[in-house]
């Protein structure tokens, strides 16, 4: 049923959809809207689930972790600084296996203070263990989540799911969304069945203490089912594809790529608006084309490497800065590696920090800067109070 | 031993935690030297000196951490601490 609802409503009719037992947040924005409606719906009774009234984001990661291990399929959302206060937790569940999936609201990270968008809250953790998936629209941002639970809880996988989609620009905007039937999401996200769960009567214990001849080993292990969970999302995207008609089957989306020379690479809403500059930029004979990368954990690098090597020059649009990188972003540090020495230049530029606009102009200028060979820029900058 | 996923674990006994890998020196007792008066036995944390039949203390690596006490209480000098090869 196509609706035009918020961003944020978006994500919690997901939510709803998708059953979770236990539901434990703390609001935080521009989070707040997802977890005021999930409270409504449990109170109205419209979500037969638990939620727990936390007093901060590491409780409500910690409750939700406990839930998990107890065999309840789980539900957190957070951003910014309430996921640094989690990231402790962020770790642990990814340790102890549970497939438990939270939504960021992307928001930039303190000081100085600010509650509008970026991507450096998720990325700072993309070495937690977690997949990290970003959402373009509300559709997209409601969609993921259903993949997310379907690929989190493949026992090939057992890794908890961050659905990233940015603050403001997606939570607070109202657009159509297409909302599947309740029976639709249960034929394609069954109910829980944990891997292993604390019980009593069969009594184990979660996240051990593992010395020096172990850990290692642990780590390895959370590694190769981040690289064997590309192929479930695959999968799971293929099935979700024939099942609801949106095409998840690829972790990249290519927009007009084919016959590109330059590609201008990016994650989360600024896609959209990359797009319609690709238009303009096409309409004024520009080969330029867009490379949308939807799971940045697992990184796509086969994908990526395939996508971009018609292309002579790559201009990847980061939202965040990985501070003294000399590729100055986290995307752009992946696309490097995906590309290899012998594909096209890869240049990466930082803007949009902060809740910055990024215009269609703006993307126009990384198209030429790239064309140029310029790098390690940041765009949008105000040199005069420097 | 294979991994569990999760790092999970299932009731026993603590006996089956092997706490001696991290160790860099072990203790080694000269038996030539050793008068037998059971120091070590009696002073090592990890209880992990035992007296063999013949009344000589034997160290059970496996939970031995390298404190050093029993080499630094042994009244003979008998104990020296030696580096682990591995």
């Amino acid at each position: 049923m196509l609706q035009i609802m918020e961003g944020s409503h978006a994500v919690a009719e997901a939510v709803r959809l998708s059953r979770p037992e236990v539901v434990s947040a703390y609001p935080i924005t521009p989070q707040t809207h997802i977890v005021e409606r999930l409270a409504e719906m449990v109170a109205d009774g419209d979500l037969d689930a638990e939620y727990i009234c936390v007093e901060s984001e590491f409780s409500a990661l910690s409750s939700c972790l406990g839930a998990a291990c107890a065999g309840s399929r789980v539900y957190s959302a957070t951003t910014s600084q309430g996921l640094a206060f989690m990231a402790e937790v962020v770790f642990n569940v990814a340790g102890m296996r549970q497939p438990v999936v939270m939504t960021i609201a992307n928001r930039a990270l303190g000081a100085p203070l600010n509650i509008w968008n970026d991507h450096q809250d998720s990325l700072f953790l993309r070495d937690s263990g977690w997949m990290q998936m970003y959402a373009e629209d509300a559709q997209e941002s409601m969609d993921l989540h259903f993949l997310a639970y379907k690929a989190a809880e493949n026992y090939d996988v057992l890794l908890p799911a961050m659905v990233c989609f940015d603050g403001f620009i997606l939570t607070h905007t109202y657009e159509p969304v297409d909302i599947p039937t309740q029976e639709e999401v249960d034929s394609f996200l069954p109910a829980f069945k944990p891997y292993q769960r604390l019980d009593a009567k069969d009594p184990i214990s979660f996240g051990m203490y593992a010395t020096p001849d172990y850990y290692q080993e642990f780590r390895y292990e959370i590694h190769a089912a981040m690289i064997k969970a590309k192929k479930v999302l695959r999968e799971v995207g293929q099935e979700f594809s024939e099942t609801f008609g949106r095409d998840y089957s690829e972790l990249v989306e290519g927009y007009r790529l084919d016959d590109a020379d330059v590609a201008i690479v990016a994650i989360g809403s600024i896609c959209g608006t990359i797009k319609d500059a690709v238009d303009e930029m096409r309409e004024a004979g520009r080969k330029v084309g867009l490379l949308k990368i939807r799971s940045f954990r697992p990184f796509p690098y086969e994908e990526v490497r395939t996508a971009l090597s018609g292309v002579s020059k790559v201009a990847v649009l980061e939202k965040n800065i990985s501070i003294g990188s000399r590729m100055l972003g986290a995307v752009g540090l992946e696309v490097k590696d995906a590309v290899g020495k012998q594909g096209a230049d890869v240049y990466s530029y930082v803007g949009g920090l902060g809740g910055r606009d990024i215009r269609k102009r703006d993307i126009q200028k990384l198209a030429d800067w790239a064309e140029q060979g310029r790098n390690d820029c940041f765009f949008g900058l105000r040199e005069e109070l420097l | 031993m294979a991994l569990s996923v999760g790092c999970t674990s299932r009731p026993g006994k603590a006996r089956d935690n092997k706490t001696g890998s991290w160790r860099v020196f072990k203790p080694e007792i000269d038996s030539d030297k050793c008068n037998k008066c059971g120091t070590c036995t009696m002073i090592c944390p990890e209880v992990c000196i035992e007296e063999s039949k013949e009344g000589y203390p034997e160290v059970d690596y496996d939970f031995c951490k390298e404190c050093g006490m029993c080499a630094e209480e042994c009244p003979k000098d008998a104990i020296e601490m030696k580096q682990e090869e591995k």
